[in-house]
């Protein structure tokens, strides 16, 4: 028998099924990114609990009604506005803070604000609370909350850098690189405890539809 | 005459042995980063809201996503707030059960880093989101996430 040369294997068709299968995932791929705005719960108050009296003054007064339309402490804004109004009332600082485990925080000493005797005392005692209707669209509540978080995160970074020279956010970022490092740990408390995120939401009303 | 003719020749075929790898590379890719969707959309892919404050939500397995939307079939209506919870439309009343089904996929100690992420739909209403933040309460699952992508306005 001749010796024949092996017969080459003719691969052309094996990129047309490579690209068959490509394709089918290009289409079912989601590139989803998750993000969101994270938050926490407060617990179910127990049957029996009696919310504790707050000064009108250490509350922030957020409403939205049903045309959504913003109303804060009383009167009309616009949504650009809501964080600086936010800022200047949470940094007022025009008293003492609140007790902390019997000891005293003592007046806001990093506070810029106004001081202003109507506005609140301290950051620790600055509550904001969202009213909004059960006919209020979702997009706009989500961004007055965003824009109150907003407000928040500006504080933060304003002391951040006062106190250890970077933003807030870099800390966090740094902290969350260096989970074991305690000097970090203790710079981000220090910043989140002087600025707490008090944001409550109140049971909506439903006068809309 | 005929000595100098040119030889005819056709084009020399171009080698195409290394287009299948370069295809096989990028499916590889495309399969890695692929996330099957496990659930099948009952709601209109909903229109997130976008927002500067977001955070980028750890650990996948420890997230149960609740969509709020408008239903896809049409005999749901045409309202913004039906909630898609596992593979079909549900109502508020169904959130515990979800929930503590999900609970029960994770081991104990991860347990309380569960997060809801809540994806509704830009024109759904505050009282649907009320709805299932009172019922994630009540069964303790506190720590939710709304879902936003990350933009100005």
């Amino acid at each position: 028998m001749a010796r024949r040369e092996n017969p080459e294997i003719n691969a052309g068709s094996m990129a047309d099924i490579a690209f068959l299968l490509l394709i089918f995932f290009l289409v079912t791929t989601t590139m989803n990114v998750d993000s969101g705005i994270s938050k926490k719960l407060s617990e179910k108050p127990p049957a029996d609990y009696v919310p504790p009296i707050i000064k009108e003054k250490n509350i922030f007064e957020v409403n939205l009604n049903f045309r959504n339309e913003l109303q804060v402490e009383g009167e009309r804004m616009e949504i650009k506005d809501l964080k600086d109004a936010a800022i200047a009332f949470i940094d007022n600082g025009g008293g003492e803070g609140k007790i902390e485990e019997g000891v005293k925080t003592g007046p806001c000493t990093y506070c810029k604000g106004e001081k202003s005797e109507s506005s609140s005392d301290h950051p620790n005692k600055a509550i904001i609370s969202v009213l909004s209707d059960r006919g209020t669209e979702y997009g706009v509540y989500l961004k007055v909350q965003n824009e109150l978080l907003r407000a928040y995160t500006e504080l933060r970074n304003r002391l951040s850098k006062e106190r250890y020279g970077i933003s807030f956010d870099e800390l966090e970022e740094s902290y969350k690189d260096d989970r074991n490092n305690v000097a970090l740990q203790k710079k981000v408390d220090d910043i989140k405890n002087s600025y707490p995120q008090i944001i409550s939401d109140a049971e909506p009303t439903s006068s809309g539809n | 005459m005929s000595k100098f003719r040119k030889k005819k020749k056709g084009m020399p075929a171009v080698n195409t042995a290394a287009l299948p790898d370069i295809v096989f590379m990028l499916l590889f890719f495309f399969m890695v980063t692929t996330t099957m969707r496990e659930t099948e959309l009952q709601v209109e892919n909903p229109r997130l809201p976008s927002a500067t404050e977001v955070k980028k939500l750890e650990h996948k397995s420890l997230v149960s996503t609740i969509y709020v939307g408008k239903a896809k079939d049409a005999k749901y209506g045409t309202s913004y707030n039906k909630i898609q919870l596992n593979d079909k439309i549900a109502s508020a009343d169904d959130v515990p059960a979800f929930i503590i089904n999900e609970r029960s996929k994770v081991p104990e100690n991860q347990q309380p880093f569960m997060t809801t992420s809540i994806k509704a739909d830009k024109e759904s209403n505050v009282g649907t989101i009320t709805d299932i933040r009172l019922k994630l309460r009540d069964v303790n699952a506190l720590k939710i996430s709304y879902s936003a992508s990350k933009g100005d306005n």
